[in-house]
């Protein structure tokens, strides 16, 4: 058998060694593989390998139907579940033109924004760790587990929920899921103050995090950075904000805008949007109409043949599907915008010239999920 | 044979005499240094053992855990199961590893805690041996560590090993300095560097009382050096699991690593120890000199209690820093050390000697 020989990624200079962060290492964030170029310390260049957790999502959306690709958005960001869900049932919903009871609306932005706060939580939790703080990990994680009961009880999965189908939900909330919900908000709102005490104020963790992986503006527009991280750039990306879907036009919030670009602008701008999305919970909890939990749909769901782009914000940045169809009860094409993908496009950029344990901050800062990025 | 929990020197010396009388010079020193060897050997094991299963109890109460409960009363086995574990556990030696020094640097480690341990006063006449030079010996020999952490990284044939190794060297080469420089600070005040003198030193007062201003500030920079120079948390760099694994000892297995693990307990006593003999008084209870009634009362609880309520409200201090705080970057660390700590350390020494020699220390 003939010999492959992988050539080296770049020329190796003097002094220069190669090392390789990952598949198995406890800040990748799981099977992410990193080839670092290093000049002692110091971070020169570093590829990122994708594709050891590649499952062919896309491609085995082309043989599912509407309702079953919904199961499948689930195990790509599953940190962000129901907004993965959501992009799917609004692309079908705005392809067939169906009018979704507002009930469904403000329900689905609920879910969508204590979504987002779990994942941020856990992004709090993996940053503390890979800076070093360990014991963050288990204030996130205690935190996390109150929403997470939350949703257990209303409709019975904790990570994938699967709960939005086309056109609706899959059943009606859990009677409690109101009081719950805001006893959350109630419990968070101290909670969070512990955050900051522990990991925002600590001295450390701003000398390690100010000024380290800076990204301009420029640069995150034309790399594609979404989510908080375009953000901690200054770069207005809230898809919330600009193409308001669900209830977000009725609430009042802030899209958080932090200009450093640095990894404590990032963290700064994650920090705020958990508050930011207590603050849209707590303006819909009350008032959730009465009504239906789902619209009338087919009971087999063709969209008619066209293409259709759907995008929603979800914890990490701009989630979009596209699809291309052909009038059949499985699109034709299936592709998705992953922000996760992009954001991690821009760590080699933001990376060079730091430390290795910079590399490792930024690499927290950027909050990726693996099996987002490989799909 | 008398024995005293309160002074082990009668009790010591009738075993000295009777060994000595039964048997021939020789030999009675073969079973001397046997005997302290042994003991030294299980209370080692023993301490190490209960650090390990402290640590787990400590940052599981910071953590809102309950850690290790399952293995006997409290959990209290838990550490010894694993203890076992991995003493059956494969040594694995990897691939084009220099196997002479794989194999040796773990015992350089261990060699070198025992060698430190020699010379801590455990309590009244419970001291393997007192130098007149017991500081200097410490400090001299506490400082072979990194040999041994150096030729881990390096036997390993591993780059994270290797990483961790030099950073592991730049560290303790620098923080040395500062743990020598807060130490000389108190022998200034102490006017010897025998252990024993040093505790008798403080019948009338802690030294940390004793000093003024420059004491507090040599203990507290001794705390911050010394747990730099053990490579604890926050400045665990040599084997920060974030960003190397484990760092130098990535590549080692079963009770190879259990001995890098346990030196890393059993640093954290010895430094801990010495911090309470210098700083704290050591065995010695309480004192407040002139308070006759006062003090008699106080030593009324043993020296070896003493001794270990202080080693191990440091041992609890170091761990707190360990489990709050983020990790330094390594050139973060060198700054704090050659910026900040040594400066301090130099003008803390010319004030000591100055308070020294005026006579204004109480």
């Amino acid at each position: 058998m003939k010999e492959v020989i992988n050539p080296p990624a770049v020329n190796i200079e003097e002094g220069e060694y190669h090392i390789n962060m990952g598949p198995q290492h406890p800040s990748t964030h799981g099977v992410l593989r990193l080839v670092l170029s290093l000049q002692g310390e110091t971070v020169k260049s570093l590829q990122p390998h994708c594709g050891y957790i590649h499952r062919g999502i896309e491609k085995m959306c082309e043989k599912d139907t509407y309702p079953q690709i919904i199961h499948l958005t689930d195990r790509m960001d599953y940190l962000s579940a129901h907004i993965n869900n959501h992009a799917v049932c609004l692309l079908v919903e705005n392809a067939l033109e169906v009018d979704v009871p507002e009930r469904v609306k403000y329900i689905r932005t609920i879910l969508d924004e204590l979504t987002r706060i779990a994942s941020h939580q856990l992004w709090w939790c993996s940053f503390g760790m890979d800076m070093g703080g360990q014991t963050c990990y288990f204030y996130g994680l205690r935190d996390r587990e109150k929403i997470l009961d939350i949703f257990e009880e209303s409709f019975g999965s904790r990570l994938l929920h699967s709960y939005y189908t086309p056109g609706g939900l899959m059943m009606d909330i859990h009677p409690n899921f109101q009081k719950r919900t805001k006893d959350f908000i109630k419990y968070f709102r101290k909670k969070i103050k512990d955050y900051d005490y522990i990991l925002t104020g600590n001295i450390i963790m701003q000398e390690r995090t100010k000024g380290i992986g800076y990204i301009s503006k420029e640069d995150v527009i034309s790399y594609g950075v979404t989510g908080p991280t375009g953000r901690g750039s200054g770069f207005s990306c809230d898809v919330r904000k600009h193409h308001p879907y669900a209830a977000y036009d009725k609430v009042d919030f802030r899209e958080v805008l932090e200009t450093a670009g640095d990894t404590f602008a990032r963290y700064m701008v994650r920090m705020h949007e958990m508050r930011e999305s207590m603050k849209i919970i707590e303006q819909l909890i009350d008032n959730i109409p009465a009504g239906d939990f789902t619209a009338k749909m087919k009971a087999v769901i063709k969209l008619p043949a066209g293409e259709y782009y759907q995008r929603v914000e979800a914890a990490r940045g701009e989630y979009g599907v596209y699809v291309v169809s052909d009038g059949n009860k499985s699109p034709y094409r299936m592709k998705f915008r992953s922000p996760n993908f992009s954001n991690l496009s821009a760590l080699d950029h933001m990376s060079r010239g730091y430390k290795i344990a910079d590399l490792i901050a930024i690499g927290g800062s950027l909050d990726y999920v693996i099996p987002d990025i490989d799909r | 044979m008398s024995f005293s929990i309160y002074d082990f020197t009668a009790f010591n010396q009738a075993i000295d005499k009777a060994l000595f009388d039964n048997c021939s010079p020789f030999w009675a020193t073969v079973w001397e240094l046997t005997i302290i060897g042994l003991v030294f050997l299980i209370a080692y094991a023993l301490m190490g053992l209960f650090l390990v299963y402290a640590e787990r109890k400590v940052c599981a109460f910071i953590q809102n855990r309950v850690g290790p409960n399952r293995v006997g009363p409290y959990g209290f086995f838990q550490t010894i199961a694993d203890f076992i574990k991995l003493m059956l556990k494969e040594l694995i030696t990897i691939k084009n590893a220099d196997k002479v020094l794989f194999n040796i640097a773990p015992f350089i480690v261990i060699i070198v805690n025992f060698m430190a341990i020699a010379a801590i006063p455990f309590a009244k006449g419970l001291h393997a041996i007192d130098f007149d030079i017991g500081v200097l010996y410490v400090v001299a020999v506490s400082s072979l560590s990194v040999v041994g952490v150096l030729l881990a990284g390096w036997s390993s044939n591993s780059k994270f090993s290797l990483i961790g190794a030099m950073r592991s060297g730049a560290q303790i080469v620098s923080y040395e300095l500062s743990v020598s420089l807060s130490l000389i600070t108190m022998i200034i005040l102490a006017g010897t560097m025998q252990f024993s003198a040093i505790v008798e030193g403080q019948a009338n007062g802690w030294f940390i009382f004793k000093g003024h201003i420059p004491a507090v500030i040599a203990f507290v920079v001794y705390l911050i050096a010394s747990t730099a120079e053990i490579n604890r948390g926050p400045f665990d760099l040599a084997e920060a699991e974030s960003e190397l694994t484990a760092g130098f000892h990535t590549e080692y297995s079963g009770i190879k690593f259990a001995f890098f693990y346990l030196s890393e307990y059993m640093n954290m006593f010895i430094v801990a120890s010495i911090a309470a003999t210098l700083f704290l008084g050591g065995w010695m209870p309480f004192h407040i000199g002139g308070w006759t009634g006062f003090n008699n009362v106080m030593d009324f609880i043993p020296p070896i209690v003493w001794y270990i309520g202080k080693t191990f409200f440091l041992i609890w201090v170091i761990m707190l820093f360990k489990w709050t705080f983020p990790r330094l970057r390594i050139d973060q660390l060198l700054t704090l050390e050659w910026k900040y700590l040594l400066p301090i350390n130099l003008v803390n020494i010319l004030i000591m000697a100055f308070i020294v020699l005026m006579g204004w220390h109480f």
